[in-house]
């Protein structure tokens, strides 16, 4: 994973090109061997006085093997010089060797390179996002018919009334009142289509969003949390606004689940419970759920739906269908279809009550990391003789210190995933063929 | 002799049309709108034809085709299926399942026609 250049491995890097082992570099600082393996290997963090050794050692700044905003630029270039910077077609390669040196002497040039690169690799997600929809979206397809099926009335009516001369006067009447019930039909159709083509959240809300959508958008407006709720107050107002039928069905499964988290965990007792944990500690949902004696999932909704939780969360049933997807900045759950089969949270599907404690890092140019808790919790709502019905869900949280240890490289979903070599993949990227699967390597 | 067409399609306006197109050119139409009733309908009604919408509430138009075919009483029964443009996969299976023939929605009156004609010789 040397998606970000990592301080490690720059030391590694360092040493290697000035012939020096291991061992005698270890000696020279007095630590263990071992201990220096572990700090080039992203392991273990180095210390100031460690690094301010190594830096001696290896005669370079202590801020060029530092983390900090100057190595972010340099892990940006480093990117675009695996993806753009290769020899070929007669240019150059990008001397990837003095990089330090072209960002001490060119600050500015660099930053205006490396903000390039970061613009690509946005506009790379906007377009795998545009495919996304445009490949997997049912409600697409199902618009078109609708717009067909009235097409087809239309037309094999209006022929009939222009065509047949001796027409009763009945079956004529009849026609025009088809006719006319089929060009509103038509109109609407088109309308939503529209609406949804011209590519606005706003339109695709009030036209053919899924249900889903609708729903998430409804939620994502509250900010995740349902004050109301809170208050002991009622819902109905809100659930008014949804506009169709089977999201307010959605909305209102979710506003009864809450209702229950709520009794189950209370507001007050929670931000209490982790304000002792303090602002640093991740709170340990297992633990908070032996506290409050609340199911460990219910307590995993109310840390990722409390006022302003930079946590997301993503459920799934047995199947593995997503039912519940809140993002967090560099996290965001597919809109269709299956997610990737690496996440924990399918770990923890196939593991019921086994509580899963992870670190990802998402695939692709600055792929970000995160810490995550997952869990799977079956039910058996008709008892011994019914099905087992299985619900996991997971709690990303994003990890922005410096990146120490093994993390799991996860996607999205295969389709907008960079991963090149994937044991899980289950279908082709459509951002693969880029080049951008010369990167993580 | 009369000849016989059921006529399956949940779009009833649809389904008027057709039913008034054929019944000028002097079939006999009966038209339901609901896949589940379908094959049990074929079998009581016995028509010469059958147009069958791929998209039906109860049961596709594919796996009542499936089941048509599996009677050797209606295996040999002409089926003209209409479909939507844009189900090239849906139409494949239905070709593998044995229909007779596709009618592509938004059709023209006089291909319906033609269609039911030439699948029904007098």
């Amino acid at each position: 994973m040397a998606m970000q250049a990592l301080t490690g491995s720059r030391v590694r890097e360092r040493r290697l090109a000035l012939g020096l082992r291991q061992a005698d570099l270890a000696r020279d600082l007095a630590i263990s061997g071992s201990y220096l393996n572990l700090i080039e290997h992203d392991r273990r963090r180095i210390g100031p006085a460690v690094l301010g050794r190594l830096a001696t050692a290896l005669g370079i700044d202590v801020a060029a093997l530092a983390l900090g905003a100057e190595n972010a630029l340099i892990d940006d270039l480093r990117a675009a010089a695996a993806i753009e910077g290769g020899a070929g077609d007669g240019r150059p390669r990008a001397e990837i060797e003095r990089i330090d040196e072209f960002v001490a002497r060119f600050p500015g040039w660099a930053g205006v390179l490396a903000q390039g690169y970061r613009r690509g690799a946005q506009l790379d997600r906007a377009v795998a996002a545009l495919n996304d929809r445009i490949a997997h979206d049912p409600h697409l397809s199902l618009a078109l018919h609708e717009v067909l099926s009235a097409v087809s009335a239309v037309r094999s009516t209006a022929a009939i009334l222009a065509e047949t001369e001796d027409i009763e006067p009945e079956w004529r009447t009849r026609f025009h009142r088809n006719l006319h019930g089929d060009s509103e039909r038509l109109a609407a159709g088109a309308e939503a289509l529209v609406a949804y083509l011209d590519g606005s959240d706003h339109a695709a809300e009030a036209g053919i969003a899924s249900p889903q959508e609708e729903f998430d958008a409804w939620l994502a407006a509250r900010g995740w949390h349902l004050a109301e709720l809170e208050a002991g107050a009622d819902m109905t107002a809100a659930l008014a606004t949804l506009a169709s039928g089977a999201a307010r069905a959605l909305a209102g499964a979710w506003v009864a689940q809450v209702a229950a988290d709520v009794a189950a965990v209370p507001l007050a007792p929670l931000q209490a419970a982790l304000a002792r944990l303090g602002p640093e500690s991740e709170p340990d949902p297992a633990a908070l759920a032996a506290a409050f004696d609340a199911p460990i999932l219910a307590v995993m909704r109310r840390l990722a739906t409390l006022p302003g939780a930079t946590v997301g969360l993503v459920s799934c049933d047995g199947s593995g269908t997503l039912t519940f997807r809140k993002p967090v900045a560099g996290f965001t759950p597919p809109r269709f279809g299956a997610a990737c089969a690496l996440w924990p949270l399918y770990s923890a599907l196939g593991r019921p009550m086994t509580p899963i404690t992870a670190r990802i890092v998402t695939g692709g140019r600055g792929g970000q990391r995160f810490r995550v808790k997952a869990f799977c919790q079956p039910r058996y709502p008709q008892g011994f003789g019914g099905p087992e019905l299985r619900e996991a869900a997971m709690l990303v949280w994003p990890d922005p210190g410096e990146a120490a240890g093994e993390a799991l490289a996860v996607g999205s979903t295969c389709r907008i995933c960079p991963q090149a070599a994937c044991p899980a993949r289950r279908e082709a990227s459509i951002i693969l063929s880029s080049g951008a699967g010369a990167i993580g390597f | 002799m009369t000849r016989h067409v059921l006529l399956i399609e949940d779009e009833t306006n649809i389904a008027e049309a057709i039913r008034f197109i054929l019944s000028r050119d002097g079939w006999q139409v009966s038209v339901i709108g609901n896949g589940a009733e379908a094959v049990a309908s074929v079998r009581a009604l016995r028509p010469d034809l059958v147009i069958l919408d791929l998209m039906l509430p109860g049961a596709s138009g594919l796996e009542i085709l499936t089941a048509l075919r599996a009677d050797p009483a209606t295996a040999a029964l002409p089926v003209l299926m209409l479909t939507a443009k844009g189900q090239a996969r849906d139409r494949a299976a239905a070709e593998a399942a044995g229909v007779s023939r596709f009618m592509a929605k938004p059709f023209a009156n006089d291909e319906i026609v033609a269609a039911a004609r030439a699948l029904v010789a007098p």
